[in-house]
């Protein structure tokens, strides 16, 4: 691809749960038309598709942009939603702060960000109270 | 074994016309967190859920599944049935709950080879 780089952005509702990972699925789309090895576009999706969702659930949706050059998928989900007062906790599997409603659905299992952090090679969260998140995902192309 | 053969020799209906019928099924996975799902079933799995909401067809697409199989006859949304044609991924339906249907497929499979772990 030599200095070629795919961007794409996506805006992420947040009054419509129905097409929360519409997103990660036309993310996905891409890489394989790209030809990008199953499992990398495997980790990539799954990581999109939480930040995705958590954008959703957390805070009234959000943005994605996603860049592609031929070392490296980088996905910058970012909302400005309430923010995570505690990273630590939040980054612990099962705590979750998803109201019933979400839970109902499937989701809110506090499942999300050790997902992200288990499927992504470096995973970067800049978050303020109040203000919002962005949630920066990496999936190296090479080992 | 493919999706068209599992369905009948299950006696399940398909509620997605001929969407994917020829997908292969290698092995079969029940879980109603769309997380655990998406980490943690395989490739080729038919996924038993009682969830009927469109973001099953976005899970099933990011897991791979081969199809979603929905249990003790829970009616599906039609909005989820259209977007599971248009993606690919066939939604079985029956009136077995979740454990009957893992002990018929897994005789199904194992009967036939597909799954190599029985």
């Amino acid at each position: 691809m030599g200095d070629n780089v795919i961007k794409l952005d996506y805006v992420i509702p947040g009054d419509d749960f129905s097409v929360a990972g519409e997103a990660s699925s036309n993310v996905k789309k891409v890489l394989n038309q790209l030809g990008i090895p199953p499992f990398i576009v495997k980790k990539a999706t799954i990581s999109m598709y939480e930040a995705e969702i958590n954008s959703v659930i957390h805070a009234g949706g959000g943005n994605a942009h996603v860049e592609i050059d031929n070392e490296k998928i980088v996905v910058e989900i970012t909302d400005q939603g309430p923010g995570i007062p505690d990273i630590e906790l939040a980054m612990q599997e099962g705590y979750s702060t998803a109201p019933d409603e979400i839970r109902e659905l499937g989701f809110g299992a506090g499942m999300g960000l050790p997902n992200i952090k288990r499927y992504s090679d470096e995973l970067e969260i800049n978050t303020e109270v109040g203000k919002g998140t962005t949630v920066r995902i990496t999936i190296r192309l090479k080992a | 074994m493919k999706v068209a053969e599992f369905a009948s020799k299950l006696n399940m209906r398909i509620l997605t016309g001929e969407t994917g019928l020829d997908r292969e099924i290698r092995g079969v996975y029940t879980c109603d967190l769309l997380s655990w799902v998406i980490s943690h079933a395989r490739k080729d799995d038919a996924w038993i859920t009682v969830h009927t909401n469109l973001n099953i067809v976005a899970v099933a697409l990011l897991a791979e599944i081969s199809c979603i199989i929905i249990p003790e006859d829970i009616s599906v949304e039609e909005a989820t049935l259209k977007r599971a044609c248009q993606e690919g991924i066939p939604i079985l339906s029956t009136g077995m709950n979740a454990f009957e249907i893992c002990c018929r497929a897994g005789e199904l499979l194992k009967s036939t080879g597909s799954n190599l772990a029985l």
